[in-house]
């Protein structure tokens, strides 16, 4: 008789959720959940893409014309400084891992929170104060030398060079105590019975960003201190009128920003091999393939950073070896592409907005990455270095990769995280318009590249004219396409019809919970299961959604153990 | 690391007696005490990680350097002394043997002896530091700075004592005391009102933090008695060992030798700048003994970029007119690179040891607080695998920097 | 409150303390090695001289983090990982270094104009 009570209560739509359980600004600022922690990411790195995407807008706006004055070229040097800066320190490198990641998971291995909450808050925090820098930076003259402040043109410019790197020194302390959290929490907080290889693939992706970010980030930090030194004092390491060495500040600053590349893609990869198993209800072909492919990429891309110095005057040895490695960095990123599309094969594959946005993502990153060996063979890249061509092809990863799995990622987590649905079609409309505003935005800039148009040149020759007015259009198309999706999610989480724990009939552990889950996450002890053995669920009627076969009498189902409320 | 899992949910642990979940264990770790100690341990394995990753960057600048101008590093390292960095060794090596105490005694429950070794170590940081403010305050004296500032030549002005003039101590010296004694003067009132107030622990605690600041005093009345009956030290002042140097290579030049004091440096006919660059040489190879065959490899494998060097010094040379700097006979005119490394090093690495002293004045706290039981010490082991880290970057700084032949 | 909160049904603890007489070895290791390091830096011929001088300090840290730091004790995994950090340093190192001389001359030749002044002097009319 209070069977269906207790059925609701575990799974069901929690009236009394992490959400609800406590209320007023202070039980999220002060808050150590790890769900908390994540929606105020979330709401931080979005704020943070809008930013940087109306400075793309601005950018490609001033390019609608080959002799443009919207801009002047100071301006323009700093609009396209400030993009890249913000998008990549404040937006990609946070956006899968500390929102999408804080989110999901401790819930995927049965645990109450990360292992070090406390640190995790702080990691927030100083996510917000890198920000700021970098915002201060803004408001102190802007920043005109790239994203990735090469001497000795960082040493001489007049813009808030330090605000900048400062606030870039930060986040990247916050990256690294996310990524040392993340690391120590899937090493022992996994729920009893959850083996290494019964952990869901988007934690071994996370698990390899931790790696990276552990070992990586702290390079940049002292990168950026003796940048600031040298900017201050002038201590000639990397001036060379004082006898420093400006290519040895490249070195610094790839050796971390090229694995950093993987910080961004990987945990785009590890919410795709989710999505693309769920949305074909077929366990993902070659697991180990995948989770051990994502820690080879980790590795390999500590042995690669010298390909982003092919033109700087390094010597031809060191040339070669960085090529070389670049491309066996293709071999488990094509091991990736091959499983999924194994797993998919003869799978019921349902084209909701998430599986939309794992497609996109197949083809988008098939193009990114295959472009990419363009530019590590030393020949081509002679000749496509720093032009159109290398904007697109990261553009292909990191925004075709990055950006359309977090939206997917979104997609499929948000009835969990809110417990309410999205409208599928407006969200496949966003997904659409996403992926047709981004191929327009950077197919054309391909041709571009190929043809010899530069990058970060403010005005350009009239042949390339419509190509820039082509890419432009599709900005925009993007633009409306992510406002668009970004908004289906947000008028979800208020007003969409309410569902129960488990509405796609996934079989990872956060599916378990209630939805929105408990302060604990769950209410009862995860029972442990393959996370891609979709034969597992049952479907509820009372519930309209799936459940466990062992919890389809919620009698059976113990309680966790000392549930503590707050 | 240590601050996310300790005081636990202090509001709340009354509700929950189960057996493995102590006063310290955080409501999050179902694995209890065990669990929460492991995951703490490999949390600062993985901080000393990231530690060793972010000291390597000047490592890599100082190997890079060292292979491409090894004669900068010949030049600069006489004004090192081995002996006080020596001493800063050993008074490390000491702080780490306490703290390794102190982790066995916090595992052992004595919570007594651990703050005693607590305190221990916290005296020997603070005197380690004392020790680098009296080389730090003797290296500006002599104008020995980062590239761009570095001004050290013969007649470079005696250090300015417009404060402590009696006692010969530097204004750098007082300047960097500064802090120290505010923080002395603010424990010792501390300790002593909270004595009035009755108050055992805090009187105790803030004692102890009078204590450790009187530690920078000690390293600093050590290091000044030192360098005044070494007269500069081995590394040396302006009177001393750089002028070793000089004689050394003026013997070679033939040219006449400025003045000790110095007050006109660069009135001396200049030679030729072909001849120059020769002298230099030829001077390194008399003045070599084991040295010799060394500096012949160097000059031959080398030789293209010697010569350009040559060249540049030429034009160095000119400006010597118009500026004070290191002088170009005697110097490469980057030596100053090696400092801007040397204060890079070690001053990160002082900034560790402050971070470290405060970790520790945390434990100190707790200790006097008797929180320490045989499954709760982590804090105490995390702090001082910390604290073990700094000093094993200090055992390699220590030949790196002061130790060069 | 030492004594009351908590039961002790652990007898074994966590922790592995280190006997007294081998902290105190060690700290004595470590002196002399010091010592030995001091006194015969500047005694070999140049190559070596770095090298030893090395030598000693990685027996030094080795000592260091085997005891005092507990790595004899501790998991593989834990000393994996921290060992690791090692390995990338090298990576790092030896990467940049196999690169620095080929650019040496190009460094030394920058047109530097004039050396920069110092900024400590005031009389530089340059």
């Amino acid at each position: 008789m209070i069977k269906p009570e207790r059925k609701k209560e575990l799974f069901g739509h929690a009236e009394n959720n992490f959400l609800n359980c406590t209320s007023g600004w202070k039980s999220w600022a002060f808050t150590l959940d790890h769900k908390r922690i994540g929606i105020m990411y979330l709401i931080g790195v979005t704020f943070a893409l809008f930013l940087a995407g109306f400075f793309a807008i601005v950018l490609r706006t001033h390019l609608w014309t080959y002799n443009s004055t919207l801009l002047d070229n100071a301006t323009y040097n700093q609009m396209f400084t400030l993009h890249g800066a913000v998008m990549v320190f404040a937006f990609i490198i946070p956006s899968v891992p500390a929102a999408l990641g804080n989110i999901v998971l401790p819930m995927m291995l049965g645990a109450k929170d990360v292992a070090f909450p406390r640190l995790n808050l702080m990691s927030f925090y100083l996510w917000i104060a890198g920000t700021g820098f970098l915002f201060l930076a803004i408001i102190n003259g802007g920043l005109d030398t790239g994203w990735t402040f090469y001497t000795p043109y960082s040493i001489e410019t007049e813009t808030g060079v330090i605000w900048a790197t400062f606030g870039a020194f930060i986040l990247g302390f916050s990256s690294i105590f996310t990524g040392l959290n993340f690391l120590v929490t899937v090493n022992t907080m996994r729920a009893p019975g959850q083996t290494w290889f019964k952990l869901p693939l988007f934690l071994w992706s996370l698990y390899a960003t931790s790696i990276i970010q552990i070992l990586a980030t702290p390079v940049l930090g002292i990168t950026l201190l003796l940048l600031i030194a040298e900017r201050t004092m002038n201590i000639g390491i990397f001036d060379p009128a004082y006898g420093g060495d400006p290519v040895l500040f490249q070195h610094f600053f790839w050796f971390y920003s090229h694995p950093a590349v993987y910080i961004m893609i990987l945990p785009a990869m590890g919410v795709i091999s989710e999505l693309i198993s769920v949305y074909s209800q077929k366990r993902i072909f070659g697991y180990s393939f995948i989770a051990f492919s994502s820690v080879a990429i980790a590795l390999l891309g500590f042995l690669v950073w010298g390909h982003h110095m092919f033109t700087s005057g390094q010597s031809m040895v060191v040339t070669l070896i960085f090529s070389a490695i670049t491309f066996s960095v293709a071999i488990p990123s094509a091991v990736k592409v091959f499983n999924w599309l194994a797993t998919m094969y003869k799978g019921s594959i349902s084209l909701a907005t998430p599986m939309c946005y794992a497609l996109s993502f197949i083809f988008l990153f098939g193009i990114g990455g295959l472009t990419g060996l363009f530019l590590g063979a030393l020949s081509t890249d002679i000749h496509l270095h720093d032009t159109y061509f290398v904007v697109a092809h990261f553009h292909f990863v990191m925004v075709g990769g990055t950006l359309t799995a977090l939206l997917g990622g979104l997609y499929h987590w948000w009835p969990k995280i809110f417990g309410r649905m999205y409208n599928d079609f407006l969200g496949r409309v966003g997904c659409f318009l996403v992926f047709s505003g981004f191929n327009l935005t950077f197919f054309p800039q391909f041709v571009m590249g190929a043809r010899g148009m530069p990058r970060r040149y403010a005005s350009y020759d009239p042949e390339f004219q419509i190509f820039h007015q082509w890419s432009t259009i599709g900005a925009f198309v993007l633009g409306i396409g992510i406002l668009l999706s970004f908004g289906v999610l947000a008028y979800a989480a208020y007003r969409g019809p309410k569902v129960g724990a488990n509405p796609f009939k996934a079989a990872s552990l956060e599916w378990q919970s209630s939805s929105p889950p408990d302060f604990h996450n769950f209410v009862h002890d995860p029972v442990m299961n393959d996370p891609y053995d979709f034969d597992a669920m049952v479907y509820d009627e009372e519930l309209d959604t799936y459940i466990q076969r062992e919890f389809a009498d919620p009698d059976k189902v113990p309680p966790r153990k000392e549930p503590v409320h707050h | 690391m240590a601050v996310a899992d300790t005081h636990s949910t202090d509001d709340h642990h009354d509700d929950h007696h189960h057996h493995d979940h102590g006063e310290f264990i955080a409501h999050h770790f179902d694995g209890g005490a065990e669990q929460q100690f492991d995951s703490g341990k490999l949390g600062i394995w993985l901080f000393l990680v990231t530690e060793v990753l972010f000291f390597s960057g000047l490592f890599v600048a100082y190997v890079l350097y060292r292979s491409l101008h090894p004669e900068i590093f010949e030049q600069a390292h006489v004004f090192l002394d081995k002996w006080l960095g020596g001493l800063n060794t050993v008074v490390l090596l000491f702080s780490s043997l306490t703290m390794a105490w102190a982790v066995r005694c916090s595992q052992l429950e004595r919570n007594k002896a651990v703050s005693f070794f607590v305190l221990i170590t916290m005296i020997c940081a603070a005197m380690f530091l004392g020790v680098k403010a009296i080389e730090y305050s003797h290296k500006w004296d002599m104008g020995i700075l980062v590239r761009s500032a570095f001004d050290f030549h013969e007649g470079h002005p005696e250090p300015q004592t417009a404060i402590g003039q009696s006692l010969h101590i530097s204004d750098y010296l007082v300047y960097l005391s500064v802090i120290p004694t505010i923080l002395l003067v603010g424990f010792a009132v501390a300790s002593v009102a909270f004595k009035v107030m009755g108050n055992q622990h805090q009187y105790a605690f803030w004692g102890c933090m009078a204590i450790t600041v009187g530690g920078y005093f000690l390293g600093v009345v050590g290091g000044h008695i030192y360098m005044d009956v070494t007269d500069g030290g081995v590394g040396g002042h302006a009177q001393n060992a750089p002028v070793v140097l000089y004689a050394q290579e003026a013997e070679q030049d033939d040219g006449p030798v400025t003045a000790p004091d110095g007050t006109v440096p660069h009135e001396s006919p200049e030679p030729p700048a072909a001849e120059e660059g020769d002298d230099a040489e030829a001077g390194d190879e008399d003045e070599g003994h084991e040295d010799d065959g060394h500096s012949h490899e160097e000059g031959d494998a080398h030789s293209h970029a010697g010569d350009e060097s040559h060249a540049e010094g030429d034009h160095a040379h000119d400006e010597s007119h118009v500026h004070h700097g290191p002088d170009p006979t005697k110097f490469h005119r980057d030596v100053g690179v090696f400092f801007s490394i040397y204060y890079c090093m070690t001053g990160l690495h002082a900034i560790h040891i402050i971070a470290g002293i405060i970790a520790l004045a945390w434990i100190l706290w707790r200790s006097l607080l008797g929180h320490w039981r045989k499954d709760y010490f982590g804090p105490v082991e995390y702090v001082g695998l910390y604290w073990h880290l700094v000093d094993l970057i200090w055992i390699f700084l220590f030949p790196m920097l002061y130790l060069i032949d | 409150m030492a004594d009351n909160a908590h039961d002790h049904d652990h007898e074994h603890g966590i922790g592995h303390p280190a006997p007294v007489k081998l902290l105190l070895g060690v700290f004595f290791a470590l002196i002399v090695l010091t010592i030995l390091t001091v006194v015969t830096a500047g005694q070999f011929p140049k190559p070596f001289g770095l090298w030893i001088a090395m030598a000693f300090a990685t027996a030094k840290a080795a000592l260091v983090m085997l005891f005092f730091m507990h790595m004899f004790w501790d998991k593989p995994f834990n000393i994996l990982a921290f060992m690791s950090s090692l390995l990338f340093v090298a990576l790092f190192i030896g990467m940049t270094l196999m690169d620095s001389s080929h650019y040496k001359v190009d460094q030394d030749s920058f047109p530097r104009g004039e050396d920069p002044v110092p900024v400590t002097t005031t009389d530089s009319g340059g």
